[in-house]
């Protein structure tokens, strides 16, 4: 494999972080979230983060994986860091730049260490409960699945209309770069329901328990 | 067996894709030709109800194909039993990239065994064993997008079979592969115990079928003996 994992995918690796159950990682990612977003301070901030890295890495990540996260937050995050620190002072900037990063590297250290057929089946567990009020636990959970996997999806048609862009010579243009990546996406989602629908999948019955 | 009985499409538009069409398809492996546009994809996704026909209608007999069922008998009707009919009747895409849903080879043929094992240790098992039957278990693991185009059409293939449909329906199937692929994937359509429609521009794997249809202009231009249907449809693009 020459491509360095995309964000929201699972990375084939034998590490702590893989051997736990889904559902313990979603309920230690919930509770990381609200401690991180308690916490005051930008050096609460600063631990959190090493956390969040420490535990990308137990995920199997590396460095090509950790610049590209950083690469494509500093997007956001630098226009950001720049706002708070002009509004409330640079320690502001600081907690909230690296409280957002340490969000971001401890989901992806729960996608990288999931399999999305496990993570289907636990989501589906945790939500029969819901099932006896007649709601169908296994098309939200197959929603669930289905966004994580657009995700590196999509990734990959923006790459391909910036390529086409480039390839006319219009890669500084916006709407070039744009316009098919909209089409192609919603294209791709069509196929996609296609396929779900010739595979049964999801169809407009209740679970057939007949022999 | 499958049946169109005046089966006919409009589009929105009022463009008529495919007119009226009564077909009774009985044998093992059928293959239909024709032109780009023709009607051919819109005649293949008739059979497993992707397309619902707008006048008319398509019935799917999943009789075991011998004794008295084959032929009589009430069919699954593609509108009122979609649901069933897409349990019995397999789809293949062109495109396996479209198809393949889940992010590694094993679990997305795990999708397709949901409905029948609820149990996650026996659905592993029986997706290992469909990898296995398609020379693809080396590759349980891998991520979808790291196989090369055969083997992932094969993957596609494999993932709606698991399910052990009756009919398999298959898509201009060759059309993304290189030669090599092209042998191995036409190879084991043939092969296949299912009833077998394949849509193809591959004109050597059409003619391999056991009858051919060609769709010309959303009508069926010539069915029968695959030999004479590909002259024809050769003549026809001929003569234009």
């Amino acid at each position: 494999m020459t491509a360095a994992a995309p964000l929201g995918a699972y990375v084939t690796h034998r590490g702590p972080l893989h051997a736990l159950r889904p559902g313990t990682k979603l309920l230690g990612l919930f509770a990381f979230s609200a401690a991180v977003l308690i916490a005051p301070g930008w050096i609460s901030a600063g631990v959190a983060l090493a956390i969040g890295a420490t535990l990308a890495f137990l995920a199997g990540l590396r460095g090509r994986d950790f610049w590209r996260v950083a690469r494509t937050f500093a997007l956001i995050g630098v226009p950001l860091f720049v706002f708070q620190t002009w509004s409330a002072g640079w320690e502001r900037g600081v907690e909230v730049i690296a409280d957002l990063l340490a969000l971001i590297l401890a989901a992806s250290a729960v996608t990288a260490s999931t399999r999305a057929s496990d993570m289907l089946d636990t989501v589906s567990w945790a939500l029969s409960p819901l099932a006896r009020l007649g709601v169908d636990t296994e098309r939200i959970a197959l929603t669930f699945s289905l966004t994580i996997r657009m995700i590196p999806a999509v990734q990959e048609l923006a790459r391909d209309a910036q390529q086409a862009a480039r390839a006319r010579g219009l890669e500084r243009s916006l709407r070039a770069r744009t316009v098919p990546l909209v089409l192609r996406t919603v294209s791709q989602a069509q196929l996609t329901g296609q396929a779900l629908a010739a595979r049964g999948i999801g169809d407009d019955e209740p679970q057939p328990r007949r022999g | 067996m499958i049946s169109f009985n005046q089966a006919s499409v409009v589009a929105h538009d009022g463009a008529t894709i495919l007119h009226p069409v009564s077909l009774r398809l009985t044998e093992q492996r059928i293959s239909v030709i024709g032109a780009n546009g023709s009607g051919k994809s819109t005649l293949a996704r008739l059979i497993n109800g992707l397309v619902e026909p707008s006048s008319g209608s398509v019935t799917v007999h999943t009789g075991t194909g011998t004794g008295t069922d084959a032929g009589t008998g009430t069919g699954l009707d593609t509108v009122a039993d979609g649901a069933a009919v897409r349990r019995a009747v397999g789809f293949v895409f062109t495109d396996p990239s479209a198809q393949l849903i889940m992010p590694t080879v094993i679990e997305d043929v795990e999708l397709s065994l949901r409905r029948e094992h609820r149990d996650a240790g026996a659905r592993r098992a029986a997706a290992l064993a469909a990898l296995d039957r398609f020379g693809l278990a080396g590759f349980a693991e891998r991520s979808v997008h790291a196989l090369s185009g055969g083997q992932q059409q094969l993957l596609a293939i494999a993932t709606v079979l698991a399910t052990e449909p009756r009919i398999l329906i298959t898509d201009e199937p060759t059309t993304l592969l290189d030669l090599r692929n092209t042998g191995i994937i036409g190879d084991l359509l043939l092969s296949l115990p299912q009833q077998v429609v394949i849509v193809t521009h591959n004109l050597e794997l059409a003619a391999r079928a056991d009858r051919t249809l060609v769709v010309s202009d959303g009508r069926i231009a010539f069915d029968g003996e695959p030999a004479a249907a590909v002259a024809h449809y050769r003549e026809r693009v001929a003569a234009q």
